[in-house]
């Protein structure tokens, strides 16, 4: 009986103490990550999706708020003129959440480019929907009503073989980018004055 | 006192060096050595936890029942991991990319669940510390070691820090791509398996 409660006890303060000490860490580090992923990842997929964007998108990044979401918007002037906007919407893949940074243009309601973000897919299986391009380049010039599911699910996109939920993952980011737009496109035009 | 410090320090160097002596670890040695920058950041980052969680599970040794051990083991060990990955992602994202989901793994890296439980929860805080020390530091210079061989081969390139090549092949170099993909790996850490053993031999 002793060695029962010495046991709970052990485990129960050793995992209490570390998560406090995680949870401090963590609020201590989360600006820089934040800084360093805009960084490295979102700042690298934006000047994927406008290579000729005649504006700074990072630089004229704004925040909208509604009841329930908080997004960061990336908007763009492009080379013809017309307004675009980039934003991240995340998805469940196979290693945890994946981020899909979407550019769409405001004119057309169409989608301009997609790239993959912050992953933890595997190596060489499901990183490709990152490093190749040929999965991710089918959702260039969709309109936003399409159905982004897999083929498979009634949609149109192409799963890459052997990577199916990573796949899934990418297209319920895209999904959910969809949603968002749909509901906060007269917000944004707003704001973007 | 101090002879015995030295010892357990030195014996990780070359007596019992991880991924030669013991062949423990396979899994990153294999995977992030495709350069010496990579084998020194994996080294590293694990030496970090080594020698905290040999430091605290020491220090908490009289106090963990021995029926829950491991698990109090992996608790402080996965603590350290999930700092060691916060700080990398705060202060070295790139390398923290470049290594990927093999930060996150070195909770179930057998060195340190081992020298846990083989040497830390036996001993005092100062030999375990030691000992954490020394082995780490042998897993980084076997890292280092198995990276140079590859990325020399591999790619012609010898880089310590990024953007920062000690040395380059010149243009007539045709690199053997073989040794920075996954087969040349084993083929490097045997070559070295058998060259460590041609030396002890004697």
């Amino acid at each position: 009986m002793r060695e029962m409660i010495s046991m709970i006890v052990v485990l129960t303060v050793l995992t209490a103490v570390s998560g406090g000490l995680l949870a401090a860490v963590k609020s201590g580090t989360e600006v820089r990550i934040e800084n360093q992923v805009l960084k490295f990842q979102k700042a690298p997929a934006i000047q994927d999706i406008f290579p000729e964007a005649t504006n700074d998108p990072l630089a004229e990044r704004f925040t909208v708020k509604t009841d329930d979401i908080e997004l960061q918007i990336f908007p763009s002037l492009l080379s013809d003129g017309s307004k675009a906007i980039a934003f991240e919407t995340k998805g469940s893949a196979f290693g945890g959440p994946i981020g899909l940074m979407v550019g769409i243009n405001l004119s057309t309601d169409e989608i301009i480019d997609v790239r993959v973000t912050t992953h933890a897919e595997t190596p060489g299986i499901g990183s490709r929907a990152k490093d190749d391009l040929s999965f991710v380049s089918q959702f260039s010039g969709l309109s936003m009503d399409t159905n982004f599911a897999l083929k498979g699910d009634g949609g149109v996109i192409d799963a890459m073989s052997g990577a199916t939920v990573t796949s899934k993952g990418v297209s319920v980011a895209a999904a959910q980018a969809k949603e968002i737009y749909q509901k906060l496109k007269p917000e944004i035009v707003k704001q973007m004055k | 006192m101090a002879q015995s410090l030295a010892k357990e320090f030195t014996k990780g160097l070359w007596a019992e060096i991880p991924p030669f002596r013991l062949v423990l670890g396979l899994c990153p040695v294999l995977a992030v050595t495709k350069s010496v920058e990579n084998g020194i950041g994996m080294g590293v980052a694990t030496t970090f936890v080594l020698v905290f969680s040999n430091l605290l599970i020491s220090l908490l040794r009289n106090v963990i029942p021995s029926k829950v051990r491991i698990a109090c083991f992996i608790v402080i060990i996965a603590t350290f991991v999930t700092i060691v990955e916060l700080v990398m992602q705060a202060y070295t994202y790139e390398l923290f990319l470049k290594l990927g989901i093999f930060i996150p793994l070195i909770v179930v890296n057998c060195i340190v669940l081992g020298r846990a439980e083989a040497f830390a929860s036996k001993n005092g805080p100062v030999l375990s510390v030691a000992d954490g020390l020394g082995i780490g530091l042998g897993f980084t210079l076997s890292l280092a070691a198995l990276g140079a061989v590859r990325e020399f081969i591999g790619n012609g390139t010898l880089t310590i820090w990024e953007g920062l090549p000690v040395f380059e092949m010149g243009g007539n170099f045709l690199p053997f791509q073989f040794m920075i993909e996954a087969p040349g790996a084993f083929v490097g850490l045997g070559l070295m398996l058998c060259l460590m053993n041609l030396i002890g031999k004697k």
